[in-house]
């Protein structure tokens, strides 16, 4: 099996300080979609960013399609589209105008550049905006374009940088099967997330990524192993009792519950009847919980199987992106809370 | 969105596109690539355009009819005086419009994107300041038709006139280099443009543009004569109102060559440590 994409041992620091890469490896065979799943910080964008030459690596090795990312950087950026997490596009050029300026800095000949314009305009239902400026789009609308832009120059590697991060639900599952058939016709995708639902929908396999190292990769069924197809959150009054509860508890699913401040975490196989039996245990205790919700497994809980603790935010400030946004840095566990109820988190 | 699967196979018409140009060729299709593109941005906003002409036409009528009669200049009128150094000071701060541009560039992560691109590493920069020397021909043809409105008038010849015109547009040229350096240091477009003005303050307001020189306090002489607003001002004077003429122009296209010859090299040192 070709590998489309390798990594090895790569290392990033930012300002001396913080280590953005820890030594990162990991490979996506030719025509598969691979997934870099982590919180913010992790070090997902430091590594996208290597791997599509804007950065070099302090110590490590990647290639593309074969080419090293440092020394054939030409080569590998004649073979792959990048769309970052922050929509990079001129807001005073039309659509089309975008579209054109990114293949002929591809140095795609004239027509070609004009029929793909229309063509990713035509297939991201961007055709009747096509001639207006961005400043008329929508945020989804920005996110399609970007990605469409991306496209051009029909890149052999795709490179999606968080792609659904502040997208409505419905655009989301609309770029999800764009990426989807885009894997049928041979692309390579990495894509980073936040979404444990995401890397499931989409990757064939995925990495798991925590301060700037891979702490876990396989297919997501193996990822999931294990840790319940459902969570059941019982919110307490106080640690204490939750701590109890939790006790109360074991033996209701396939693993043991874990306790996060007040709330216990159990992770089950069986929903409703799971639910029933951890009413019964409650009841029978005269324990009345604060909430009782019933959930998809998020990226909190495969940090919990993987680590037995929350994911947790670094200091997002060094590897954010340069338009300083800086998306990650107004508290983490907020956040994570957004992201697991799949609400949009931007 | 329900896709058609478009078949995107590895890319051949890129690479065999980019293998059969050359190099250069391909340095220069980049770079008009870049400068069409802000072009055409400037075009949306033509509001932005609008009110940085309004500014130096204030300055036209404020200097013409406000300040212009207690200045006394050594033959010749005011206006004739006054109409170099406000073509200077227009093009001048007209060439902020490169850290501003850049700033933004950076900002919404289009540089980003530029640097995953197969372009010539140039074309950001040369494509921006491109764009700005095209914008500045434009405001100098405005302030030219400004000019003759409020009765300046070439005193010397058409020929002159426009080899004035040619000094004040690569003067321009070479500040646009140092204003890329300030748009690529700052943290955002309005940083940029605030960071920008104290540079260009003390040099036009300290220099022959409105004043002669020989009125100024005598510390400040030798500075407002020698930097190079007093060297392209004058000279710029003299093609236009006459007067000797050859030793400032070598003078001021010296200046001009030294400053593109040390602010492009950092702009493009500084581009390339950016993100």
């Amino acid at each position: 099996m070709t590998m489309a994409i390798e990594a090895d041992g790569l290392e990033k620091t930012f300002g001396g300080i913080v280590r953005a890469l820890d030594g990162v490896s990991f490979a996506v065979p030719s025509g598969s979609i691979f997934g870099l799943l982590g919180p913010n910080g992790a070090g997902k964008t430091t590594a996208v960013r290597i791997l599509t030459t804007i950065l070099a690596p302090d110590r490590g090795v990647a290639r593309v399609l074969g080419y090293d990312v440092v020394a054939e950087a030409g080569a590998v950026r004649r073979s792959i589209g990048l769309a970052g997490q922050y929509a990079a596009v001129d807001e005073n050029l039309t659509g089309r105008e975008n579209l054109a300026m990114v293949g002929r800095l591809n140095h795609l000949p004239r027509q070609v550049t004009a029929r793909r314009a229309t063509e990713l305009l035509e297939q991201f239902h961007l055709a009747d905006a096509g001639d207006r400026t961005l400043k008329t789009y929508s945020g989804g609308m920005r996110r399609r374009l970007d990605v469409a832009a991306a496209l051009v120059a029909q890149p052999s590697v795709l490179f999606l940088d968080e792609p659904t991060t502040g997208l409505d639900p419905q655009s989301r599952i609309d770029l999800w099967d764009t990426i989807e058939h885009l894997v049928e016709g041979g692309t390579t995708v990495l894509l980073t997330t936040q979404y444990l639902e995401e890397a499931d929908r989409l990757a064939h396999r995925v990495a798991v990524v925590d301060h700037g190292r891979v702490i876990a990769e396989g297919t997501p069924e193996e990822l999931k192993a294990g840790m319940g197809t459902t969570v059941l959150d019982i919110g307490m009054d106080d640690t204490a009792t939750a701590a109890k509860v939790a006790q109360l508890l074991s033996g209701v699913g396939p693993k043991e519950p874990s306790v996060v401040g007040t709330t216990v975490e159990v992770p089950i196989d069986d929903g409703p009847r799971a639910a029933m039996e951890a009413l019964r245990r409650l009841d029978q205790q005269g324990l009345i919980p604060a909430s009782f919700v019933l959930r998809e497994p998020s990226l909190d809980d495969v940090f919990l199987a993987l680590t037995g603790r929350p994911a947790e935010d670094l200091e997002a400030g060094a590897v954010a992106p340069a338009d300083g946004r800086g998306d990650g840095r107004s508290g983490g566990r907020r956040r994570r809370r957004r992201a697991r109820t799949g609400e949009v988190a931007s | 969105m329900t896709t058609q699967p478009t078949a995107l196979a590895p890319s051949a018409t890129a690479t065999a596109t980019a293998a059969s140009g050359t190099r250069l060729g391909w340095v220069v299709a980049d770079a008009l690539t870049v400068t069409k593109r802000n072009l055409i941005a400037y075009t949306r906003i033509p509001e932005s355009l609008f009110f940085s002409s309004v500014q130096p036409i204030m300055f036209v009528l404020l200097f013409r009819y406000v300040f212009g009669g207690a200045i006394q200049v050594g033959g010749g009128s005011y206006v004739n005086f006054l109409m170099p150094g406000i073509f200077v000071q227009t093009v001048a701060f007209g060439a902020i419009g490169t850290s501003i541009g850049l700033a933004e560039d950076l900002q919404k992560g289009l540089i980003e994107r530029f640097r995953a691109l197969p372009m010539a590493r140039s074309a950001v920069l040369a494509g921006r300041t491109l764009a700005d020397l095209v914008r500045n021909v434009l405001v100098f043809v405005l302030m030219t038709a400004v000019g003759y409105a409020v009765g300046f008038r070439i005193q010397t010849n058409v020929i002159a006139f426009l080899g004035g015109a040619a000094l004040v547009l690569l003067f321009s040229y070479a500040l646009s280099w140092g204003f890329a350096v300030i748009g690529l240091s700052a943290p955002n477009s309005e940083t940029a443009q605030v960071m920008s003005f104290p540079v260009l303050f003390p040099l036009i307001f300290a220099s022959p543009a409105f004043v002669p020189v020989h009125d100024m306090p005598g510390w400040l002489r030798p500075f407002a004569y020698d930097q190079p607003f007093g060297r392209v001002i004058e000279a710029t004077r003299a093609l236009m109102a006459g007067g000797p003429t050859a030793s400032y122009v070598i003078d001021a296209v010296i200046w001009c060559v030294a400053l593109l010859a040390v602010l492009a090299p950092i702009a493009v040192w500084r581009y390339r440590r950016v993100g």
